[in-house]
């Protein structure tokens, strides 16, 4: 495939990216099925071209838009970023997208929107994981406007120059480098502005585990395990642990958005 | 039927048990030096060395039923079967300690005493491991036949408590540990369902 010509950005890390082959065969898309390697192994299934994202909600320019009316390839850049996942682990990824903000601005969020709620497709034939009723499909995840509105936030079309592949999101996905990897949904078909906190597929699922805000932090543990420390992965048999940064290291761009929030409440 | 079966296993050498439990591990460490263990060998480690701990296990469970079902009898394998469990709770414990924890020792710590399927993991490794020391020979002669099987009764909790420890240690409701957890509690649930057949029992005192 020909390459996607993304503009570098400022806002990327200058560590050095997990390897294609890591970040396309390590995922958690349980539309695909619980294990690591079921979305690589199912996700070719999946067909994305005629790819229509339903906006709704408190905008102004609701409506069905394709993939390249919120992503256009001439304002593509490169953002890599720390992945942080939940379960401990970590990544680097060389995503390709646009900033979020830009997208609600073309659909005119109106002055009432207070959060942003978006949905993932639902297709059970070619998406064989959402043949059980392991999560409550589809697929939800939210943000406050102002997490929506940073500059860091990303709808993702791309990974390393290429398109994305499918088990990563296909044809688009959210990127918010911050929070734990499960907020940043993938398959996206519906993007809703909305004045109440809508509520995310795992804090519907298990409260106590998973809140709405989901900010990586060290200092506050997942129940059933300790988020101080990560496992890098491509680090090999004996790559040790590192320690979990807060806000998985963007603490200087976003902590002011937290301001005065007990973290450990709002987790 | 079951008499040339049972006479056919008694021909079967308990060394060819010990033989077949290395093959998991030889086909780990074959998987691990090919580069056949995918982005995470870690886990990949990790979670197969406990789950043939866990198939051991569950194998050994099997034994009792299986002779009061159908007659036939493992019985001269159990004690392989169950050091052999042991052995890859015991290298799972390790590529947690070594590998994935990396050491580090307070870390371990805490989470073991706070997270409850490290807890039952260890508990259940914690039974396993007396039940390896003291499967020898001279800890039956040592124990007395009775007391010893007493204390082999543990089994029955660390079965359970490694069935928790899987169960636990997944986001949703996975169906692998599902399915293991309840093979160990049929197994359990057939040793008070299907008593010792009177033919079994020790012989009427002359």
């Amino acid at each position: 495939a020909q390459g996607l010509n993304a503009r570098p950005s400022p806002l990327s890390t200058d560590e050095a990216p997990n390897s294609f082959e890591d970040i396309t065969n390590y995922n958690n898309f349980y539309e695909f099925g619980t294990g690591k390697t079921d979305p690589a192994r199912n996700a070719g299934a999946l067909t994305t071209d005629l790819w229509s994202v339903e906006v709704t909600g408190l905008v102004d320019r609701p409506g069905s838009y394709g993939v390249d009316d919120l992503a256009p390839a001439n304002a593509l850049e490169e953002r890599i970023y720390r992945l942080r996942c939940v379960e401990a682990w970590s990544m680097v990824v060389p995503w390709i997208g646009v900033p979020l903000a830009g997208v609600l601005n073309k659909v005119g969020v109106q002055p009432s929107a207070k959060y942003v709620e978006f949905e993932t497709l639902v297709r059970p034939e070619e998406m064989p994981g959402q043949r059980r009723a392991i999560l409550d499909w589809p697929y939800r995840e939210g943000l406050r406007l102002d997490e929506a509105m940073h500059p860091l936030t990303i709808l993702a079309t791309g990974l390393y120059d290429q398109p994305m592949p499918n088990q990563n999101g296909a044809p688009i996905r959210l990127v918010v480098p911050w929070k734990y990897g499960f907020k940043s949904i993938k398959s996206i078909v519906r993007i809703h502005l909305r004045e109440d906190q809508p509520v995310n597929t795992w804090k519907q699922m298990q409260a106590n585990e998973y809140g709405f805000y989901a900010n990586v932090n060290p200092t506050v543990d997942h129940p059933r395990w300790s988020q101080a420390t990560e496992r890098v992965i491509g680090a090999g048999l004996f790559g040790g642990r590192k320690e979990t940064q807060m806000f998985n290291g963007y603490g200087d761009q976003v902590a002011s958005l937290y301001a005065g929030m007990d973290l450990s409440v709002n987790y | 039927m079951v008499r040339a079966a049972n006479d056919a296993l008694r021909r079967l050498p308990v060394w060819a048990v010990w033989l077949a439990g290395t093959i998991p591990f030889a086909l780990l460490v074959w998987d691990t030096v090919t580069n056949n263990l995918g982005v995470d060998p870690v886990q990949q480690i990790e979670h197969r060395l406990g789950q043939t701990a866990l198939y051991f296990l569950v194998a050994g469970l099997a034994v009792t039923p299986l002779m009061r079902l159908t007659g036939l009898s493992l019985m001269r394998f159990r004690r392989a079967i169950g050091v052999i469990c042991f052995a890859y709770a015991l290298a799972h414990v390790l590529a947690w300690v070594v590998m994935d924890m990396a050491l580090l020792w307070g870390q371990m710590g805490r989470d073991i005493v706070k997270r409850p399927y490290l807890l039952f993991g260890m508990l259940g490794f914690a039974i396993l491991t007396i039940l390896a020391v003291t499967s020898t020979n001279l800890s039956i002669r040592r124990m007395g036949g009775q007391a010893w099987r007493r204390l082999h009764k543990l089994v029955y909790p660390a079965a359970v408590l490694v069935a928790m420890h899987w169960l636990w240690a997944t986001k949703v409701n996975e169906v692998q540990p599902i399915l293991w957890a309840s093979a160990i509690a049929i197994l359990l649930a057939l040793r008070v369902v299907v008593r010792r057949p009177l033919a079994y029992t020790r012989p009427a005192r002359a």
